[in-house]
């Protein structure tokens, strides 16, 4: 089912939680709202599901209009399921009468069958007759995803769902989130502050900054062609360098003049910050181009060097880590970059 | 924990657990010496009856309390209606009203020979029948309504604060307002409506006054038989150790019945959720419900009240009122103050030494709640008597040391209102999680710092909710008081009483008047708090 | 937190301030101390002015009969109680048979209290005296229809009889009295009969009963006279007026408010000095006259309004033996079903 905000604004009181806010996810496609704490992303979710009234603008899934100006219809008829950052599985309940809470149609064997078969999705089977209590974290977040997507709701809304679990869970359990909502080909709008979640997740990715959208887009271009330089400082790692554009895909810098594609297509002569990542910064000894080591570290395969270059400004670098250079040294240094995101110098 | 370490937690908790235990070895002692021949005629002609009406009794007050309380908190905590916001608070009040004053308001305005249905035969002519209130639908009905109070404090705290995620998510999964109350909200709040249904059926079963209005008998009327129309106190404490054994196993029921569930109170602030609004007819069904249960639990018999006073005042009210209102509000914040101190030590040391020694001296301190006043006050009275002839023979001298002295008054109290106190205190204590103590431990506190620095800003609200809790109760209490106070303490209750027992309910109507007032300003603290709780929850 | 403990502190001192505030001896001289069932709105003012006539302390606290008896007992030798006023002559039975209260040699009192009105030992004494008896509907009863109290059990009252509660010890004291005249199995059939006539589950107290009566809920009952006296006097026109019971089969039933001293007591002598005044005519008027009773000097004239009620014959067996029978009086009261 298709889901579309339009305009969304919610206020609280004189702060704009949500501000004109519009998006659009087609049926069976995973989207992501990402963004700092109190950027409303939690809000957006909330006006979806039902739970607080927008002020202004548009709701719609699969074209029905769930919130406009005039139209309500109550959380409990929007067939819209949520997982909830603390799980909110019912403690008085066991694991299987959880998941199949929701469901309506059918007889009880029906009814069972389609609960033990969510479980099995997400691999829980076997708890079929423990109390939340008793599972771990991962466990009761993968019992609420089933219990959410056993319904077969129009949209599943993830709440921070993985904010509770240790790093290496996470991880793990956001591919099987994935993998379950694909198979049953769920539309489905998670939000986090945490990139690496969404981009393991998301076919679609927003940012969000105090309430307003920034860019609406595929990872790969979030993470190659940042639409505004907070989304360039949000998503991924990396400095701004000074430079001057000399061309079409050509901009001066004080490592030389780079060539390659300007993703903004500023005209010549305009003075620009322009982003380089540490992937885009190669070491390379043969370079007469030297910078300074001022901080490095060891990510097992990588180092990531933090240089200081001639001018002063830094730069970041990834480097296989069998090169291994103490802070201090001045090592050699290249550009290979593909994508020149420059924004105007303020 | 090693055992030694255990111990002084132990020790703490049976010392608090003292005046109860004092109370149950008189009970026991004095049973012993019961009279055959009395329990005969007792066993023959009294027993089945009462036992079968105070299970009437308590069934049906604790049926309709929990109805009334449950539904009036889910209107006022997850739905909108006219007037919510002033119901909410309202609904409360009856708090402030003994349960034996509702009760003598309610027979001396309904009864045949009343207002209200002299007005109606006036109307209607004069065969017109009306439902007696000196039935034992009445009597149900007032108990319920002085009762209700408790659950919907309860029923309100556990909405507000764990209900709304709760809710929520069965709202995502498809349930409507009504469905989420009964398959989410009320079995999510068991654990409160229990402990709400617990205080109410203890204090039905511990009543005396209201009863008696009703000429309804009881356990509790029947001890008072035995003990002062038949002269037997060994029999009338018999009698009373077989009500304190139905209300162990009471609770005993009462615990096993909620299950292996664990219900942990979740910190994550919960958003408030967005209330169900009610509109047309359905909003003002809950409006005029509500303003029904407020107009008969509080409204009219405080107009009724004024009323009577209005016409009495100029005969009774005098000096001596000040006096009598000084002395009911410093014997209550005494108490309360006494009690939070003992709930406190309690809760503490039961979480300490979690052995069940402790937890069985944390049952028994609280077991006074249903124990009749009368038969605490045997207890207190021959404990102190024993401990007054101790300390005759230890240290000489003569005269009355402890008993008749406001000490043998406190102690009563305390044995009757730990309960009151222990609830919130123990629900305060189970919301700190043990990682905070291991943290506070790290530092190097010792335990009696922990306490201090620890756990008693936390508990917080659990505190001032303790406190005002039994402050009212014993504003209103009334039998512990008459057989164990001082000279020249009489308290607004000992007035009530002394005019009733003659009859003269106008007369009655002042004291009631000043006790209701009185106690209106701790119940609205109450509700305060509690909205503010709510409001930063 | 420091904060908070110091709040606490001033709260606690101030709470103990009620404490100071009791207890300030006052006068000179040892104090009188009594427990008194009579209740205080009754013997406040008389405690005062006899405290002032005779520069002491009176120092008294209240409570129903049985209780006071209780803490009597439980307090024994170390009892601070000096006297023990009651309002039911059964209690006075119990209290004596405890041993709690000692024999008093006062010809005054012996003088001015009739026999069948106090102790023949002089353990106790009558102060002021109540009748119980018939109250019936002027609308609806002519006295011609009234006789004894057994006869409210004949079918003609069926549905209009109207009782106090069986738990009351006055009803007892009366069933008690009549198994002394009649015997148990009699009175057992005449306390069953007035059962069968009940219009309505008994009132737990008499002023519900006339209030009853006067609505018409019924035409009959069984009331202590000062209750009625107390609501002729302030509604004039009550319909419900007395009948004498039992006139002309032994006399009406009567109880007593009265004292003893008591056997440890610490200031016997002026004990007795307060039972001796109360017994003076002038204040046997007052005392009998602020609860619409009949002073137990027999020389004493009662308050207009009860005076109205005409001259009667009282059931002369000392009121003492009631408490015989009590016990008895309780257990037939639950085989009869009265409650």
């Amino acid at each position: 089912m298709r889901l579309e905000l339009r305009e969304l604004t919610r206020r609280f009181g004189a702060t704009a939680a949500v501000e004109r806010l519009s998006i659009a996810l087609d049926a069976g496609r995973i989207g992501c709202l990402l963004g700092p704490s109190g950027s409303g992303k939690t809000t957006v979710l909330r006006c979806i599901a039902g739970f607080e009234r927008p002020d202004a603008g548009e709701v719609l899934a699969g074209g029905e209009r769930l919130a406009a100006p005039g139209v309500w219809v109550p959380p409990e008829r929007r067939r819209i399921g949520m997982v909830f950052q603390d799980y909110a599985l019912f403690p008085h309940l066991g694991v299987l009468a959880n998941v199949g809470f929701g469901l309506r149609d059918g007889d009880r064997a029906a009814r069972r069958r389609r609960a033990l078969e969510m479980l099995e999705l997400v691999g829980l089977a076997d708890q079929a007759d423990k109390l939340p209590h008793e599972l771990s974290g991962g466990q009761q977040q993968r019992v609420a995803l089933a219990r959410a997507l056993a319904p077969r709701p129009r949209l599943v809304l993830l709440d921070e769902p993985f904010s509770n679990l240790d790093a290496e869970v996470r991880m793990e359990l956001a591919q099987q989130v994935r993998t379950a909502l694909k198979s049953e080909g769920a539309t489905a709008l998670l939000v986090t502050h945490d990139q690496r979640e969404a981009f393991a997740i998301a076919d679609e990715i927003g940012v969000l900054r105090a309430g307003r959208l920034e860019q609406w887009d595929a990872p790969w271009k979030l993470y190659h062609s940042p639409a505004t330089r907070f989304v360039a400082d949000f998503v991924g790692e990396g400095n701004f360098i000074q430079g001057t554009v000399l061309g079409p895909g050509r901009v001066s810098t004080e490592l030389g003049v780079i060539e390659g594609q300007l993703t903004r297509g500023q005209p010549a002569g305009t003075h620009v910050d322009l982003l380089l990542r540490p992937d885009d910064v190669i070491h390379d000894d043969e370079s007469e181009l030297r910078a300074e080591v001022v901080e490095r570290v060891f990510r097992g395969a990588q180092f990531r060097y933090t240089l200081r270059l001639p001018s002063g400004a830094t730069a970041q670098s990834f480097a296989p880590s069998h090169h291994d250079h103490a802070i201090g040294e001045r090592i050699g240094i290249r550009l290979d970059a593909q994508h020149l995101v420059g924004f105007p110098r303020e | 924990m090693t055992s030694s370490q255990r111990q002084s937690p132990t020790l703490a908790a049976i010392t608090v657990a003292l005046p109860m235990i004092a109370v149950v070895v008189a009970v026991m002692q004095g049973a012993a010496g019961a009279d055959a021949e009395l329990w005969a005629h007792l066993r023959e002609y009294v027993l089945a009856g009462v036992a079968w009406n105070t299970v009437i009794l308590v069934a049906g007050v604790v049926a309709i309390a929990m109805a009334l309380g449950t539904s009036l908190a889910w209107l006022t905590a997850a739905c909108d209606f006219p007037g919510r916001s002033f119901f909410s608070w309202a609904l409360l009040l009856p708090m402030a009203m003994p349960a034996y004053v509702l009760a003598f308001v309610a027979v001396a305005t309904l009864d045949y020979a009343g207002a209200v249905p002299a007005l109606l035969r006036g109307w209607f002519g004069a065969d017109l029948w009306l439902p007696p209130i000196r039935s034992t639908g009445g009597v149900i009905g007032v108990l319920a309504l002085a009762g209700y109070p408790y659950v919907y404090l309860m029923a309100r705290g556990a909405f507000m604060t764990h209900g709304a995620r709760a809710l929520e998510a069965a709202q995502s999964l498809g349930l409507g307002p009504w469905a989420g109350l009964f398959r989410v909200a009320i079995p999510l709040a068991r654990p409160w409506l229990a402990g709400g249904a617990a205080l109410v059926a203890m204090e039905t079963l511990a009543d005396f006054g209201a009863v008696s209005v009703f000429n309804y008998d009881t356990f509790t009327t029947a001890i008072y038989k035995a003990w002062f129309a038949l002269f037997s106190i060994e029999t009338a404490l018999g009698l009373a150790l077989l009500l304190l054994l139905f209300v162990v196993v009471a609770l005993a029921l009462e615990r096993a019945a909620r299950g292996r569930a664990r219900y942990s109170a979740s910190d994550s602030g919960a958003r408030a959720a967005l209330r169900i609004e009610l509109t047309g007819a359905r909003a003002w069904m809950a409006c005029g419900y509500a303003a029904l249960v407020f107009a008969l639990g509080f409204a009219l018999p405080a107009i009724a009240l004024t009323q009577w006073a209005w016409q009495v005042a100029p005969l009774d009210l005098d000096g001596r009122y000040v006096d009598y209102a000084l002395r009911t509000l410093g014997l209550a914040g005494m108490a309360a103050i006494l009690c939070l101190a003992l709930a406190i030590v309690l809760g503490y040391a039961t979480r300490r030494a979690a052995g069940p020694v402790a937890q069985a001296a944390a049952r028994v301190a609280t077991l006074g709640y249903a124990v009749p006043g009368a038969v605490l006050a045997v207890g207190v009275v021959t404990a102190l008597g024993a401990a007054d002839q101790a300390w005759r023979t230890l240290a000489g001298g003569e005269g009355l040391w402890l008993q008749g002295t406001v000490f043998a008054l406190l102690l009563g109290y305390v044995a009757r209102f730990l309960a009151v106190a222990h609830g919130p205190v123990q629900g305060g204590f189970e919301r700190i999680r043990p990682s905070l103590e291991e943290a506070a431990r790290g530092f190097g506190l010792g335990a009696r710092e922990v306490l201090a620095r620890l756990h008693l800003p936390l508990l917080g609200a659990g505190m001032g909710t303790a406190i005002l809790l039994v402050f009212v109760d014993v504003m209103k209490e009334m039998p512990i008081t008459l057989m164990t106070r001082p000279f020249g303490w009489d308290t607004l209750a000992v007035r009530v009483f002394e005019m009733t027992a003659e009859g003269e309910w106008e007369r009655a109507a002042l004291p009631s008047l000043a006790i209701v007032v009185a106690g209106l300003l701790p119940v609205v603290l109450l509700t305060w708090r509690m909205e503010r709780a709510a409001r930063t929850a | 937190m420091v904060l908070k403990l110091h709040r606490a502190g001033w709260l606690a001192t101030l709470l103990l301030v009620p404490l100071l505030l009791a207890g300030t001896a006052r006068a000179a001289g040892e104090p009188l101390v009594v427990y008194t069932a009579r209740k205080y709105q009754l013997v406040d003012e008389l405690f005062q002015e006899y405290g002032r006539n005779r520069g002491i302390e009176v120092k008294f606290v209240t409570d129903d009969g049985a209780p006071l008896i209780q803490r009597l007992i439980a307090e024994g030798a170390n009892s601070p109680a000096d006297l023990f006023i009651s309002v039911d002559a059964g209690d006075l039975w119990r209290a004596t048979e405890a041993g709690i209260l000692a024999p008093v040699k006062s010809p005054m009192l012996e003088s001015a209290i009739p026999p069948h009105l106090r102790d023949p030992q002089g353990r106790w004494f009558g102060l002021a005296v109540r009748a119980r008896t018939i109250a019936y509907s002027t609308d609806r009863v002519k006295p011609a229809e009234l006789s004894t109290y057994a006869a409210l059990g004949d079918a003609r009252w069926k549905g209009k009889l109207c009782l106090r509660s069986g738990k009351h010890a006055y009803n007892q004291s009366l069933v008690a009295m009549m198994i002394g005249d009649l015997g148990e199995a009699a009175t057992e059939r005449v306390v069953r009969s007035w059962i069968a006539n009940l219009a309505a589950p008994p009132f737990s107290s008499d002023t519900l009963l006339l209030k009853a009566i006067a609505a018409g809920q019924c035409d009959v009952g069984i009331v202590n006279s000062y209750y009625l006296g107390r609501l002729q006097a302030e509604t004039p026109g009550f319909p419900v007026q007395i009948f004498w019971a039992d006139q002309k089969a032994g006399g009406t039933h009567v109880n007593i408010s009265g004292g003893g001293v008591t056997r440890h007591a610490k200031n016997r002598a002026e004990a007795i000095r307060f039972l001796e005044w109360v017994a003076t005519p002038a204040i046997q008027q007052r005392f009998a006259a602020v609860n619409y009773e009949f002073p137990a000097n027999a020389g004493v004239a009662p308050l207009p309004v009860v005076a109205a009620w005409g001259k009667f014959e009282p059931n002369l067996v000392n009121v003492g033996t009631i408490g015989r029978t009590q016990p008895a009086a309780v257990r037939l009261l639950d085989r009869a079903g009265w409650r």
